[in-house]
């Protein structure tokens, strides 16, 4: 071997050790469950377990909520940023940062005092409220991902001169959004909603703190409590992310004006 | 009165005012082409017209109607922008039905507008692509007939050829004419490129610093360049520098000069002439009275035609002449005496620091 090449070498394997030995590691432990032999019994119990599929469901449903009010908020905000007010862009961007800044406890406890049962707007006296928050709070912790992906996204097409055309065809403002700016950020859309999915669906202080059945404060509980489903819980949640990770690469990708379909089409293509 | 009137137009953004007192009047089916440097005011003309900006001041009509003030997307204006600007999502076909969907019309009609419009621009075999499947002239002819098939009351082209190269543009200008001419619709078309303008349009409005230079069909524009900004922008063209004698006549150097017109300046003052390379003959004739005495600087062979740098009292003149197979071109250094006709040479009024093209070859 080239003597150059040996100090990258070692890093890159060190660097892949570091992340693959506690997950095999935890793979391992997962599945030793019945002692002497290997098996998935750590697996079927968790999947038995009601409580799983109850927080589970109960995620995945916050998450597309969360999905579906950030895109309503984020889509609009960042095309009329893009197209009338460019010079905003970087306090917009700047203020869909803070999520990253601000920590969630901290969050969590200012919607606490501002919603709380005894506020004008008590949020937090109804579940269905409580659940709502949870959603609204999600929303704020996705934006970073959400906001940037999106934004992208509309850096890559020519907003400005598309609305243009649609307009002086005679389209009105929310036409040109949902036939002309809608159609092509949807893989931006969808790579921030493959991020904002992961995020939620581990999320475990604004769930916990408002005492929401999610599957963050869940895998905690049983963290907490038990020995092997723990391992197997975590392997699961991590196969969810890197799903996510997956799609976002093949949608990411995706170039405006080749609709979805067809680039699921060029990668079966690509692949044969 | 006439079917598209821009009266007493001003733009300002903040302190700076880019198009002054601007004044047109356009009859129905009138092709006028917007010339004039970079940064001269076209788009933003052009883009008050459609309703994306609105003007200071001054007004526009459309057919009789004052739209100063009316929404882009009820104007009824069809655009065509430089960088094509189809819809990325949707197919050729889609793409020209999309003003037609957005105004409700009937499927079976929006279905037989489309197949006509797409038989117009000779793509009907390309309705199911999308536009990154296109060629950029291909483009641009989607773009145009996604513009028209709305049946607009103008339509616009800001710099359409200009992305696309030397061949598919003089075609494609051809296409456009004769399209817009097939339909009789009011077009206003801003280009850069003089010869565009030249070969396409019924009235060429000459623009510089945001005014009108002067408005006139290509011969006029051409050959009776009323000033020094416009002669200089349009063709390529000398400037002599010459003293008033009275009358008709003018002094260049020692020789004496006869215009077609008197100039507008008492005698004894300065004056600049023009005079067009074609113009400017090397050999005598009846009608060319006038003469000037020169040596040759420079020689371009350039195929059909010789293009030759001459050095006079007044000023380097450039002079072409025919190729002729049988005498060869031209030695530098020879002296020559130049010969052209009272009407081939005039004076310019302003002092518009044109780009003039002799002093700059
Ligand atoms: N929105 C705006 N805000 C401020 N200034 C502007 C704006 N739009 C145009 N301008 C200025 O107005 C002037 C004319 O611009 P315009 O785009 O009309 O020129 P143009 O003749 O179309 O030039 P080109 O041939 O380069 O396209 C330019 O100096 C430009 O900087
Ligand atoms: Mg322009």
């Amino acid at each position: 071997m080239n003597r150059s090449r040996i100090a990258p070498t070692v890093i890159v394997t060190l660097a892949a050790l570091y992340f693959l030995v506690p997950l095999v590691a935890t793979l391992e432990f997962s599945m030793r469950m019945v002692r002497g032999t290997y098996s998935l019994k750590a697996y079927q119990v968790v999947f038995a377990d009601p409580r799983f599929q109850a927080t589970f469901s109960f995620s995945v449903i916050a998450a597309l909520c969360t999905i579906v009010i950030g895109a309503l908020l984020v889509v609009p905000t960042a095309y009329w940023i893009r197209l009338k007010f460019p010079r905003l862009r970087g306090l917009v961007e700047f203020i869909t940062l803070l999520p990253l800044v601000v920590p969630p406890i901290v969050l969590v406890f200012g919607y606490l005092r501002i919603y709380n049962s005894s506020s004008w707007l008590p949020f937090t006296a109804t579940i269905a409220g409580t659940n709502v928050l949870l959603v609204f709070g999600y929303a704020v912790l996705s934006l970073p991902y959400m906001y940037r992906a999106v934004d992208t996204g509309m850096g890559a097409i020519d907003i400005r001169t598309l609305t243009e055309a649609a307009e002086s065809l005679g389209a009105s403002r929310r036409t040109i959004l949902m036939r002309v700016i809608l159609p092509n950020v949807r893989a931006a859309i969808l790579s921030g909603a493959f991020l904002t999915f992961a995020i939620v669906i581990g999320e475990f202080v604004l769930a916990s703190l408002l005492n929401r059945p999610a599957f963050g404060p869940y895998l905690q509980l049983v963290g907490a409590n038990r020995a092997y489903e723990p391992a197997a819980l975590a392997m699961i949640a991590f196969a969810i992310t890197w799903a996510c990770m997956g799609f976002l690469q093949l949608f990411g990708s995706g170039v405006p004006g080749r609709r979805l379909g067809s680039t699921i089409l060029r990668f079966g293509k690509r692949g044969r | 009165m006439s079917f598209l009137e821009i009266s007493g137009v001003r733009k300002s953004f903040g302190p700076t005012t880019v198009v002054h007192d601007f004044d047109l009047s356009a009859e129905k089916g009138e092709f006028i082409s917007f010339l004039g440097p970079s940064g001269c005011g076209k788009t933003t003309m052009l883009r008050m017209i459609a309703g994306f900006e609105t003007p200071s001041q001054g007004t526009i009509r459309i057919d009789g109607e004052d739209v100063t003030h009316v929404q882009p997307n009820a104007r009824r204006i069809g655009m065509v922008f430089q960088a094509y600007a189809l819809f990325p999502n949707l197919t050729i076909a889609d793409n020209v039905a999309f003003g037609l969907k957005v105004a409700g019309r009937p499927k079976a009609e929006i279905a037989t507008r489309v197949e006509e419009m797409l038989a117009l621009i000779k793509l009907p075999h390309l309705a199911s692509r999308y536009p990154y499947q296109l060629s950029g002239g291909q483009q641009q002819r989607v773009a145009l007939a996604r513009a028209i098939a709305v049946k607009p009351r103008v339509l616009l082209l800001d710099e359409p050829l200009s992305a696309l190269d030397a061949k598919i543009r003089v075609s494609l200008r051809e296409e456009i004419r004769s399209l817009q001419r097939e339909l009789g619709i009011t077009t206003i078309f801003v280009t850069h490129d003089q010869e565009e303008a030249l070969s396409m349009s019924d009235r060429i409005v000459v623009m510089s610093e945001g005014r009108i230079d002067q408005i006139g069909n290509p011969f006029e524009i051409y050959n009776k360049p009323r000033t020094r900004f416009v002669a200089g922008f349009v063709g390529t063209l000398s400037v002599l520098e010459a003293v008033a004698t009275g009358g008709t006549g003018v002094r260049i150097g020692e020789e004496a000069i006869v215009l077609s017109g008197a100039p507008a300046v008492q005698p004894g003052t300065s004056l600049s002439l023009a005079l067009r390379p074609e113009a400017v003959s090397l050999h005598p004739s009846p009608e060319r009275i006038n003469r000037l005495a020169g040596r040759i600087v420079d020689v371009a062979f350039l195929g059909s035609v010789v293009r030759m740098r001459i050095a006079t009292a007044g000023g380097t003149v450039l002079v072409d002449s025919f190729n002729d197979p049988a005498t060869p071109p031209p030695q530098r250094d020879t002296a020559v005496t130049l010969h052209f006709t009272a009407a081939g040479i005039y004076p310019l009024e302003g002092a518009g620091d044109a780009p003039v093209a002799a002093a700059a070859a």
